[in-house]
């Protein structure tokens, strides 16, 4: 495994570093701000310890990225395939417009987190957030998994507002007993009493990589999200 | 050279702040570290600093910071100041030579008491008094420019890196309970020494990120009350907005912000009361003072900082703890330069206030 300083370092510098290295493995250190990192790598798989900088891993096309800290905004940008891992929380338009590949964070996620997501064929994006969402989460969703377990701890709702505003495919899961209060008139909002197969693996896929247990995760009664596909917009600019 | 407001060019933008809440006091150093891990967020056209607690032994006055063009815009003001003004000192701002800061106008700093007979017969109050001088030199004053204006506090900004302008400004040398940074990335304006952030009016000092949408309806509004926006730079205003309706009408930091930043109709439907009723009345009350369009700001003032962004967040703010010490930084990797081991840390919603005030005025331990 490669070893890289990243302290002082600039980040076209440092993702020169990476792209050239000759190992599969890389762990940058003391990652302080770098932005851009593993920005459409296919086939590395980088470790970071520290606080990398804005669109971390953006169209990232099959490469593992895994942080043991926090992210900051644009994490994952119009990712296509690979998987990165979050050991703490994310910032702001985490996972917007991926097209593939999944996102794991541990902690919280801000604003925008997963709008614009889209599936095509075996290309299906998923983000498994463990604590809570900012507002707009899923805004313009077109496809593709968003997982909400609410796990954190400070008594703020699972999700901001506006959530899922203009979606118009995939499925957004929240684990919560009730349905979030003022959702937009696109989203169809139904209790569920176990998660599908499908949503069930990917908890299972964050708990081993978090090491939490899943029984009490899986067990939990949880709200999913669809797009409400009664014509929505029927009023939008004649009554039709 | 063509100044704000004569030129339009088509934003990134860096801020944050530090403040120890004990009242410990710190040198300007560790606001230029934090702002260089932010370096690509702004481009060399300006960079900013304001620090609190910074003039102890002169905390009485209200300490000018001017930038002048030439001797004569000096001489002109100087008269202008000694009319209104008793100086208490003066001198020229003491700066280091930086190969990247060029083309500096000449910059000094006077300690002033408004002359007790004038302000008298004005029948206003003292501060504001003192913002009707300031205003009169910016706007009347040709080639003089007042960027700083409060007591125990100052400004020190200019066209560069901000790294580079806190070298300049020997910052090293000032300790202050709080500070706060910024580097610039103009969108609408040309840089320009005066144009650069924070903004300040008496001893309030704005940094900001973003680029507001409501601009001239804010202006048109505010102008009615006496401000001059001279610089069309969305930051001019907002500074002027907080001066207006906290300092002349006495709402709190809070109440502000649910006029700047206020909440969509729908949202503040679903709150619960008694924030429902008052939020409601803020924006029937305030309506022309609602600012839309990305921004982020810190404001400093005497004793604490304040970070809000807009309803929608379309700006990132991350705030953090640290004993002491609390941080707002538009990245959290700033902070983490600075103070890699943190208490805690949170990113506030869109139009959420976060105020961070010393213990002895009131702020939570």
């Amino acid at each position: 495994m490669e070893r890289v300083n990243a302290e002082g370092m600039n980040y076209v510098q440092l993702n020169a570093l990476v792209r050239s290295c000759n190992q599969s493995e890389i762990r940058i250190v003391n990652c302080i701000g770098q932005r851009y990192i593993g920005t459409g790598l296919s086939d590395k798989k980088i470790t970071i310890d520290g606080t990398p900088g804005n669109a971390l891993g953006a169209y990232l096309n099959g490469a593992e990225i895994h942080v043991n800290g926090n992210v900051q905004e644009a994490t994952g940008d119009t990712m296509n395939d690979g998987t990165i891992v979050i050991a703490g929380s994310a910032g702001d338009a985490t996972g917007y417009a991926m097209r593939g590949g999944k996102i794991f964070v541990e902690g919280d996620v801000g604003y925008r987190c997963g709008i614009h997501i889209k599936a095509y064929r075996e290309n299906k994006p998923a983000i498994v957030i463990g604590g809570r969402t900012g507002s707009f989460l899923g805004e313009y969703q077109a496809g593709g998994t968003i997982l909400v377990l609410g796990l954190h701890t400070d008594g703020k709702p699972i999700v901001g507002n506006f959530c899922g505003t203009g979606m118009h495919g995939g499925e957004i899961f929240l684990r919560c007993s009730e349905i979030p209060p003022r959702l937009p008139a696109q989203v169809r909002a139904e209790k569920l009493s176990a998660l599908p197969k499908e949503a069930a693996s990917l908890v299972r896929e964050w708990c081993a990589l978090f090491g939490k247990d899943e029984r009490m995760l899986l067990s939990s009664s949880y709200v999913r999200l669809t797009p409400n596909s009664d014509n929505p917009y029927k009023q939008m600019y004649i009554a039709n | 050279m063509m100044k704000e407001g004569q030129f339009r060019n088509p934003s990134g933008c860096a801020v944050v702040g530090v403040i120890d809440r004990s009242g410990s006091k710190m040198t300007g150093e560790g606001m230029i570290e934090a702002i260089t891990v932010m370096h690509d967020r702004s481009n060399g056209l300006g960079g900013g600093f304001a620090g609190y607690g910074i003039y102890p032994h002169y905390s009485e006055f209200y300490a000018f910071h001017l930038f002048y063009d030439s001797k004569q815009a000096q001489t002109e003001t100087e008269a202008f100041i000694c009319r209104h003004f008793e100086i208490v000192y003066s001198s020229e701002i003491q700066t280091r030579k930086v190969p990247t800061v060029t083309d500096e106008p000449l910059i000094f700093r006077y300690f002033l008491a408004p002359l007790p007979q004038k302000l008298s017969r004005s029948h206003l109050d003292e501060r504001e008094y003192v913002a009707r001088c300031v205003n009169r030199i910016n706007a009347q004053i040709d080639g003089a420019y007042v960027f700083s204006s409060g007591k125990n506090m100052g400004i020190f900004k200019g066209v560069g890196y901000p790294e580079d302008i806190g070298r300049f400004y020997r910052l090293e040398e000032y300790e202050g309970y709080a500070w706060t940074c910024h580097g610039r990335y103009p969108t609408n304006t040309p840089g320009w020494w005066g144009g650069s952030h924070p903004f300040g009016l008496l001893d309030f000092s704005v940094v900001h990120n973003g680029e507001i949408s409501s601009y001239d309806a804010n202006r048109r509004y505010i102008e009615m009350f006496g401000y001059k926006c001279t610089l069309h730079t969305d930051t001019e205003v907002i500074t002027y907005i907080i001066d207006f309706l906290v300092r002349r009408k006495g709402l709190t930091l809070e109440e502000a912000s649910h006029v700047i930043a206020a909440s969509f109709w729908s949202t503040i439907e679903g709150k619960p009361e008694p924030a429902k009723t008052q939020e409601t009345l803020l924006r029937r009350m305030f309506p022309s003072l609602l600012v839309t369009g990305p921004f982020s700001i810190i404001l400093g003032y005497t004793g604490g900082l304040m970070a809000l962004g807009d309803r929608l967040k379309l700006r990132s703010t991350v705030c953090a703890e640290k004993g002491d010490l609390a941080y707002i930084s538009s990245e959290e990797s700033a902070i983490r330069r600075i103070q890699p081991d943190l208490d805690r840390v949170y990113s506030p919603a869109g139009g959420e206030p976060v105020i961070y005030e010393l213990y002895q005025k009131g702020g939570d331990v």
